[in-house]
């Protein structure tokens, strides 16, 4: 691998072998010694044109447990948000020897112009409402681990899948893996053109619930309501919102996932998000060991093509 | 033997001077020699030998009437980094035009009598082909008031369209008002069909593409919808529509329904609509980024076909040059467009002539003889009987077919360096250019 | 005993049979026996992949010998290494401490080969993230020289002089179907 732009893209080996890597990872946290020596001397670079302190923290944590340096470089203050191209950021982060980018920009593909730009290696950490690979790839992790495996189950993934970058990356890396992916939302939220994706779509969540052996909910950012995809919260909550009844009708040993942020109330009810059925912790914790294993195989070897 | 389209000069001659091109083939037929005299076409006939002319042995070479560009870009006044009028007409020229239409939105806009003369006379004075200013239809292109139309008609640049183009006129009344009002000096009111709201952050063609890119889509049904209510309403007041840029299957369908009415309906396709589809968006390089967006295989088959049986009259350009900072960067922030001037007939070639589609006389129809007419070119005749014929307004241009070259962006004409070609290696070369007489471009190259 | 099989352009030398690493590995348990006063608190960690293997034959060679049980595992040094940015990236192996730990224990890291010298160090450092050992002794089943670092082994199954130019393959059942360990010259196929 040379980056990680898509999940779309990641061959079944490839994210089979960053899951392994990752359970290898998530022994580095229980140590008394959290950090290994293994990127010593590597520059990675968190360039972040959307806030998200929880991508960014993960990111950064993960990079310090391998001694990689950290230079944060945030749009907001920065020389971006004074009209700097993209393209002259890029090369200003391979002056400073960036030996990887971590890029989260509100721009579809943004991450694919700055592959072309920078030497070092490119990590997609959200572009726009294309993809979100490595939160995937823990969602998939998170899923193994509880599970004991992806192949065959599944996997129903509800709520604003026309804006989620989420919702895309986890529908490929999930079919890769084996599991049968089921897209719940109202019609207005499903893009043109999901009939070429390898899953199931349907608007009926309550149809769904029992053949569901994970349940992931998506955000629904409020002002969605306003550009008419649905008339009210509440209509929007009764029917695609998942709560105490809903989770009920799920197979006993059915994983309620979020990506987070959580939007309590809307997507998901508070009772359900605290449940032990939930996994939204884990999943935080899970992020790091993913995002070390997802730096150790781009950044822990030559950078010659083998 | 000399090599195809050198130029062998027996004695000089003033002006346009004389001209005498032996062996070519107009439309495609047998060789005849064709002579140029004061700007006209004045002998057509095997073996000639006219005294004092210069000598263009072309041996072969295809002969078109000059084309025609409904569409074009030159970007000044405003943005002369993109492209000037002297640059954007030398790169016409190379691609064997001999008249471009220039779209108003200029800044300032193109929206009053002053700066469609200052674009007239640019055109003028840099001389490498006529242009002829569309003007704006509405006020700075803002779909509120109607722009002085008459007076842009009865200026020194006798516009007679008239187009909004990279806006819509999507208020019903306001586009209903502009194609009555041109009746008066038989404008003819060229529309970029896109229904706004319906397209509002589009970032590509709404399909199986955009769902995986994340990118919002931009519905067919945006411009079908547009394009079968200006239609409704041409044929309503019995005026003239001319329809920019058709992109979709559904509009070719509403186009032949429009034209079997009766109505004044015409239409235009660009090439790249004719070669390229929204898979390439892919890369998210934005040099694939357009407007109306590139669409699917569907689409671009229907336009061929479209294009073939003469529903859509003509190929224009869109040649929109950007400078590099507007498409160097992330796609949503990239400005749509594409040059085209300088790979425009090879791509019509690649798209209509290799298919078997169009013939010579029929790509000459589309590109030269059809879009004349609908913007009102004074010398075009309705059925383009006269083109390339003794009597005819000497614009023509000399083809060889069989050569082919590789897109090299920095080789362009074109200030700008936005063309979705490059390292394609394309059919047909343009050797020669004649504007009223004279050679603009002579072996290839800028005289 | 040694035979001799040509395969590519070079060819392989067998220098131990399995009979002679049966042999090298009982030596070696009564050696560890003996140096360490009857195997007390001792932790065999094998160094993937070969070494775990290894340290597991040894541990039953002892069990069988004496009765005493030592604690086996594996340690995985990659991410410790020197030499990462000159090589493909390396998937991980497996790293797995008995109960009880190293802290306080004597630790016998167990490879197949001791060569450069590089992967030890990058063991001893990998070591130290898991607990302070009381000793940290190194067992080899070939030491075949060129040491680029102060590295010795404190039990050798058999020193093998080779030159820079030629490879040493140890094959071993539980991977490779059959135990054997060969010299292969340069252009063999490995």
């Amino acid at each position: 691998m040379r980056h990680l732009l898509s999940t779309e893209d990641l061959t079944r080996d490839d994210a089979l072998r960053v899951l392994d890597t990752a359970e290898y990872m998530a022994t580095v946290a229980d140590r008394s010694v959290k950090k290994l020596p293994t990127l010593r001397g590597r520059t990675v670079v968190n360039l972040f044109f959307e806030d998200s302190t929880r991508t960014r923290t993960s990111f950064e944590v993960a990079a310090k447990r391998l001694s990689a340096d950290v230079i944060n470089f945030s749009a907001r203050g920065s020389s971006v948000s004074k009209g700097e191209s993209l393209k002259d950021t890029a090369q200003t982060l391979e002056a400073m020897g960036a030996d990887a980018v971590v890029c989260r920009h509100p721009a579809s593909g943004a991450p694919y112009r700055l592959a072309r730009w920078v030497r070092g290696s490119v990590l997609n950490a959200g572009d726009g409402t294309h993809e979100h690979p490595t939160q995937a790839l823990l969602d998939a992790f998170t899923i193994r681990r509880r599970l004991g495996r992806l192949e065959g189950l599944s996997v129903t993934i509800v709520g604003d899948l026309l804006h989620s970058r989420v919702a895309r990356s986890n529908m490929w890396l999930l079919s890769t893996l084996g599991a049968r992916v089921t897209l719940v939302a109202p019609p207005t939220l499903v893009p043109v053109g999901v009939e070429q994706w390898p899953a199931e779509v349907s608007y009926d969540l309550d149809a769904v619930l029992p053949k569901s052996d994970v349940v992931m909910m998506l955000r629904v950012q409020r002002e969605r309501m306003t550009a008419a995809f649905f008339p009210t919260e509440r209509e929007y909550t009764r029917r695609y919102g998942l709560d105490a009844d809903r989770l009920a009708a799920m197979p006993p040993s059915a994983l309620v996932m979020h990506p987070g942020p959580m939007v309590r109330g809307m997507e998901i009810a508070s009772d359900v998000a605290d449940s032990t059925r939930s996994t939204v912790v884990e999943q935080v914790a899970n992020g790091v060991s993913v995002r070390m294993a997802v730096l150790y195989l781009l950044l822990g070897g030559t950078r010659e093509v083998t | 033997m000399t090599q195809c389209g050198d130029v062998v000069t027996s004695e000089p001659v003033a002006g346009a001077g004389r001209w005498h091109l032996r062996g070519v083939r107009p439309f495609g037929a047998d060789p005849v020699d064709v002579v140029l005299d004061g700007g006209m076409i004045v002998e057509v006939g095997p073996g000639l030998s006219p005294a004092g002319a210069n000598i263009l042995d072309a041996d072969g070479l295809l002969a078109l009437p000059g084309l025609v560009d409904l569409h074009t870009h030159l970007r000044e006044p405003g943005r002369e980094d993109a492209e000037t009028v002297a640059s954007g007409t030398r790169a016409a020229a190379l691609g064997g035009f001999t008249t471009v239409f220039a779209m108003a939105n200029t800044e300032p806009v193109a929206d009053t009598a002053g700066v469609v003369e200052q674009v007239w006379r640019l055109g003028r004075d840099a001389g490498h082909c006529d242009v002829r200013p569309v003007g704006a239809v509405t006020e700075g292109l803002r779909g509120v008031r109607l722009a002085e139309l008459g007076a842009m008609a009865s200026s020194a640049a006798g516009v007679r369209m008239f187009s909004d183009d990279g806006h819509c006129v999507s208020d019903a009344v306001l586009m209903r008002r502009a194609l009555e009002y041109v009746k008066a000096f038989d404008g003819v009111i060229a529309q970029h069909a896109q229904e706004p709201r319906l397209t509002e952050d589009a970032q590509m063609n709404e399909g199986a593409v955009s769902a995986r890119l994340g990118l919002s889509g931009w519905p067919a049904a945006a411009e079908e919808a547009i394009i079968a209510r200006d239609a409704l309403l041409a044929g309503h007041v019995g005026s003239r529509l001319h329809v920019c840029h058709v992109s979709t299957a559904g509009s070719v369908e509403i186009l032949r329904w429009a034209k079997s009415k009766g109505w004044r309906v015409t239409a235009e396709v660009t090439p790249h609509h004719l070669l390229l589809t929204d898979d390439l968006v892919t890369s998210f390089d934005p040099v694939f980024k357009v407007n109306p967006p590139l669409r699917t295989a569907t689409d671009v088959e229907a336009l061929r076909a479209g294009l073939a049986d003469g529903t859509i009259d003509c190929i224009a350009t869109d040649h929109a040059p950007h400078a590099p900072q507007d498409k160097e960067t992330e796609w949503a922030a990239a400005r749509p467009g594409m040059v085209g001037l300088e790979t425009a007939l090879s791509i019509a070639i690649l798209a209509m002539v290799e298919t078997g589609l169009l013939d010579w006389a029929g790509l000459a129809d589309r590109m030269a003889i059809a879009p004349g007419r609908i913007g009102g070119l004074p010398d075009a005749s309705p059925d383009g009987t006269r083109a390339l014929s003794a009597g005819a307004v000497a614009n023509l241009v000399l083809v060889d077919p069989a050569a082919r070259w590789t897109v090299d962006p920095g080789a362009l004409a074109s200030r700008s360096r936005n063309t979705p070609y490059a390292g394609r290696n394309l059919p047909g070369r343009v050797q020669a250019t004649f504007l009223r007489g004279r050679p603009t471009v002579l072996d290839g190259k800028i005289v | 005993m040694s035979g001799r099989e040509t395969s590519g352009h070079g060819t392989a030398r067998t220098v131990l049979s399995g009979e002679d690493i049966g042999r090298v590995l009982t030596r070696m348990a009564h050696q560890i026996l003996e140096k360490t006063a009857g195997g007390n608190g001792v932790v065999l960690l094998g160094i993937p992949t070969r070494g775990v293997p290894l340290a597991r034959r040894l541990a039953a060679r002892v069990r069988a010998v004496e009765g005493v049980e030592l604690g086996v595992g594996s340690l995985d040094p990659t991410m410790h290494r020197d030499d990462l940015r000159f090589r493909a990236v390396r998937p991980l192996e497996v790293t797995d401490l008995p109960d009880g730990g190293i802290d306080a224990r004597t630790v016998i890291l167990v490879d197949d080969v001791l060569f450069s010298g590089r992967t030890v160090r990058a063991a001893l450092d990998a070591l130290a993230e898991f607990g302070r050992p009381r000793a940290v002794q190194l067992a080899v089943l070939v030491d075949r020289g060129h040491r680029e670092l102060p590295i010795r082994a404190d039990y050798v199954g058999k020193n093998m002089p080779t030159s820079r130019q030629e490879a040493v393959a140890v094959r071993l059942t539980e991977i490779d179907g059959s135990d054997a360990v060969l010299i292969v010259s340069e252009g063999a196929d490995r």
